[in-house]
């Protein structure tokens, strides 16, 4: 960063909105119930769509016949793959050219999970719509089926994606004909050499389930055409620019005739960055009416996306004083039925981890399988999750043996600022990484004060008790990264109104991060105004600059960026017209509330505004910018819990939860907070109750909140939150990402805590009464 | 069939289709405040007072709703004359994606208007049946606390004032 630019942001105590827990923009309408999701604006003749969705975990259509379906009165439209166009393409909303394959029909002619895209119908009501799906014939040749992604591989594996078109779009390994989706390697230093002069090798393999991400609004989308003829989507979506190009690829409608429009989001977690519009795009196009397509909370559970499940193993080599000489991790996902996301989860596995521990030694093995099960895609954590209980674990084990403290052996090998990792530069996403230094890291404070905040030290050393109900502690230390450095961009425009109000546009989309609060907050900073001057409108193709959307932990911190540099050329334009109006060079002007101030006189922004409009050397104060990063600082946090082990049943309760999180300047420290808490919360869940239950023909069991338990108000422990404020040199004031990481804690953490408690090593999650319970049978 | 009910102090004649859930028929009328996540009771995003009792409105025939007084968010408060339950809501970062949150703001509408100043205990008992994943129901919950407390002054203010 040059000079200038860091006197353009001051010094953190004179911030006038940044870091402030300003009231979320939109808090009171959604509270109120009146700010609109996508299903709360009105359309006249509007069609119902719903799906057929496949019964059969992997078979050929050997007929389809829709006629019936369609001569029932009120449906407008039935499609089958005989209908429409056959693109190959990937479902990831992710850059072009994607890393994900393209091995995803609109609809095809072979269905590879219960649960898959059959056809499609369009209907005056839902009820007709449900009543034509079951009129469709399909003849099925069952085809023998892989659930296991241990077995995906073998020889003599059924092949999921036989057809010959599937393909990868990047130069990286793709083997279709043995299920593998993507796969991954990485080599630094002598691991061979490494484990051989270790004093202590450590070594787990732990396993992770499916899970779904269950926001409360299931995916929604409705097109219309408008006064144009212009296709607009109005989706549930947390990539509306990737939703636009990826719909014109599977449709075929140009582009420029697509509109995409995201209002509010009921979340979306990683499962709304997936782009499954484009059937209801298509249905809309030959019908010419609007359609809408929402999906149920047992299809939103099987037929949306899902959390890959992963084996992974970790082991490592230590020197007796606890140096660390040889890291290796074998990662295995399970991407289901197709590829989203499989090559980048996967590598997130290693370059959201390794680089935490210092280590001369490194090696990254990891692939990604199909099987026919329900589709993974992006989930908040996206591979650091599964990595992280892997890894941690080890670390627990590793300092066990050590006889060191765990908090103890952390401190002495995790990365600090002003270091690298060859890890940033082996592990991109699809591509190779870049290089980085750590240019902000307050881990040992994480440490420190999150084991202040739980009682470590005393509750470490009690005794483990003897009773029926048994207390221990655990802890774990994250990272993530803000942003996929070289490839994610961000954009927003800025201009000024008569009253000193700005429109500011981006692409950015807020899914009830409160991203919009936020950017408003860095553009109010930058410009010298407060927050209610800042007027937000996001995430519409037509309207906003581009972004590639909410996903990598990218929004405050490369968003923010470009609402920030976008500010700074405003500001640079108020400067001139400010100084033409009071008679003195721009730069002895100085910006702040709203006013100009110099040479003892002022102007007001409005006047400022007025003037440029209207009266003098007449523009419109305004500009867009842009802004990609080279590098993707780390958060850091420290988590800690205390759990209660109920030896007789195997339940586990989780007393209390510390996170200490290091996520830079916190722009919005309430916001932030709330992002720690639900991620906490949703890794607790994740590790403790939430499963996807598969029967032996691959049918989902429990695609209901009533059978996959969430965490609800009662669930909450005593959680506590605890940030850490540094300054990330890259970031905008600041600021590094904070919505991701926390969600990676609870299966090291609780794992951790219930060995403290139980004796017992969880290493399958999730860690269920039952689990438990065998666990501590098998130890007896 | 068309069927009387009293919505939100307004007498209203809806039409309804046999089998039509509650939930359906308001958000057909336009009170979109009221949201559809589960449609089985168990996500607490539907809710509604039925005769001032939370009720999931997606496990209601509206037809079984003749004659009763239904109240959606919309009779609570708006954005620019929210209920102090909303503000609490709002300061308190109660609200991330906020498609929990109306039904959230009923339940503790009427729990307030049973228990003035519940404990924390009660407000989570009170808020069981609601799903929220954005939050992880801290702020919620203090949020609600916080709404008790402002009620409780501005009807000790009001009595003040009375005297």
């Amino acid at each position: 960063m040059n000079e200038s630019r860091k006197r353009d942001e001051g010094s953190p105590d004179a911030y006038q909105v940044v870091g402030k827990s300003e009231r979320k923009l939109d808090a009171l309408a959604l509270a109120a119930g009146r700010a609109a999701f996508t299903d709360d604006q009105a359309f006249p003749h509007l069609l119902h769509a719903k799906l057929l969705w496949s019964p059969h975990a992997h078979a050929r259509i050997r007929r389809i016949d829709a006629q019936k379906a369609r001569e029932l009165p009120g449906v407008a439209c039935v499609l089958t793959h005989e209908d429409v166009p056959r693109v190959l393409h990937t479902t990831a909303g992710q850059g072009f050219p994607e890393p994900s394959p393209y091995d995803t029909p609109m609809l095809d002619h072979k269905v590879r999970y219960v649960g898959d895209r059959v056809a499609a119908v369009c209907a005056e009501s839902r009820a007709v719509a449900e009543r034509a799906l079951k009129l469709i014939e399909v003849e099925y040749e069952p085809l023998p089926a892989v659930f296991d992604l241990r077995e995906a591989d073998a020889p003599g594996a059924p092949v999921i994606h036989d057809e010959p078109d599937c393909r990868a779009v990047i130069p990286v390994p793709y083997e279709p004909a043995r299920n593998i989706a993507a796969k991954v390697d990485m080599r630094v230093g002598d691991l061979d050499a490494g484990f051989a002069q270790s004093e202590l090798v450590v070594d787990h393999e732990v396993e992770t389930h499916y899970g779904q991400h269950t926001p409360i609004e299931p995916h929604i989308t409705i097109c219309y055409l408008d006064d144009y003829g212009r296709l607009v989507i109005r989706t549930s979506t947390q990539v509306p620019f990737h939703v636009r190009r990826i719909v014109a690829q599977s449709t075929g409608h140009p582009l420029n005739q697509i509109r995409v429009i995201k209002p509010r989001i009921g979340g979306g977690f990683g499962a709304k960055q997936e782009v499954l519009e484009d059937i209801v795009a298509m249905l809309c196009l030959r019908t010419g009416r609007p359609v809408k397509l929402e999906y149920t909370r047992a299809e939103e559970f099987v037929s949306t996306r899902t959390r890959h499940p992963a084996v992974i193993r970790v082991k490592a080599g230590f020197a007796k004083d606890g140096t660390m000489q040889a890291l290796h991790m074998r990662a295995r996902t399970n991407t289901g039925a197709y590829g989203s996301h499989a090559l980048t989860v996967v590598c997130n596995c290693g370059a959201k981890t390794l680089p935490l521990y210092r280590c001369p030694n490194i090696g990254f093995d990891a692939d990604s399988v199909y099987t026919n099960l329900p589709v993974a895609g992006a989930y908040r954590g996206y591979g650091g999750t599964q990595a992280a209980f892997a890894l941690e674990v080890v670390m627990d084990d590793a300092a066990a043996k050590l006889g060191l403290d765990p908090i103890e052996l952390r401190r002495k090998l995790h990365i600090q600022a002003g270091e690298g990792s060859p890890v940033f530069r082996a592990l991109g996403e699809g591509k190779e990484g870049v290089e980085q230094k750590i240019g902000s890291c307050k881990l040992p404070d994480c440490l420190n004060r999150g084991a202040a905040a739980i009682g470590w030290t005393e509750k470490r050393a009690a005794p483990r008790a003897s009773g029926r109900y048994r207390r221990g502690v655990g802890m774990a230390a994250l990272m993530q990264g803000s942003s996929i450095p070289e490839i994610d961009m961000g954009a927003a425009s800025l201009k000024m109104n008569e009253d000193g109000s700005f429109n500011l546009l981006c692409g950015a989309t807020d899914l009830g991060t409160g991203s919009d609060t936020v950017l408003a907050q860095i553009a109010a900073e930058a410009l010298g105004t407060s927050l209610d001057k800042i007027l937000v409108y996001s995430s519409d193709t037509d309207l906003t600059p581009f972004d590639v959307g909410a996903y990598a932990s990218s929004t405050t911190y490369l968003s923010g960026q470009a609402v920030r540099d976008t500010a700074f050329r405003v500001r640079d334009q108020i400067l001139e017209v400010a100084a033409r109006a009071l008679g003195v060079p721009p730069a002895e002007v100085t910006l702040a509330g709203g006013v100009a101030r110099a040479a003892g006189k002022q102007v007001s922004y409005s006047q400022i505004a007025l003037r440029a409009l209207y009266e003098q050397d007449q523009f419109q104060i305004g500009a867009i910018g842009s802004a990609i990063s080279h590098v993707s600082p780390p958060p850091f946090a420290a988590h800690f819990a205390e759990v209660e082990v109920d030896m007789r049943t195997g339940r586990t309760t989780v007393l209390s939860y510390v996170a200490a999180v290091d996520c830079g300047t916190a722009i919005n420290p309430k916001l932030a907070e709330g992002q720690i808490e639900g991620a906490v919360m949703n890794g607790i869940g994740y590790a403790l109750t939430e499963e996807m239950c598969f029967n032996a023909e691959g049918r989902c069991l429990n695609a209901s909140f009533r059978h996959y338990r969430i965490p609800g108000p009662r669930d909450l422990p005593d959680l506590r939150t605890i940030l850490v404020p540094t300054h990330e040199p890259t970031g905008p004031y600041g600021a590094k990402s904070v919505s991701e990481i926390c969600i990676n804690g609870p299966l090291p953490v609780l794992s951790n805590a219930i060995f403290h408690a139980a004796g017992v090593r969880m290493i399958r999650s999730p860690f269920t009464a039952e689990r438990v319970w065998r666990a501590l049978k098998a130890a007896e | 069939m068309r069927i009387a009910l009293t919505i939100n102090s307004e007498l209203r004649e809806l039409e309804v289709a046999p089998g039509e859930t509650l939930l359906d028929a308001l958000r057909g009328a336009g009170y979109t405040g009221v949201k559809r996540g589960c449609e089985a009771g168990t996500c607490g995003s539907c809710v509604v007072l039925l005769d001032g009792t939370p009720s999931f409105s997606c496990l209601l025939f509206a037809a079984a709703c003749e004659g009763r007084k239904v109240t959606t968010i919309e009779a609570l408060g708006a954005p620019n004359r929210p209920h102090v339950i909303m503000s609490a809501f709002a300061e308190e970062a109660g609200v991330q994606c906020g498609y929990c949150v109306p039904g959230m703001v009923l339940t503790t509408h009427a729990l307030l208007e049973q228990n003035a100043s519940p404990s924390e205990e009660e407000v989570r008992g009170a808020l069981d049946g609601h799903l929220c994943r954005c939050t992880g129901y801290v702020k919620q919950v203090r949020a609600i606390l916080k709404a008790a407390e402002r009620l409780a002054e501005e009807r000790a203010a009001g009595k003040e004032s009375s005297r």
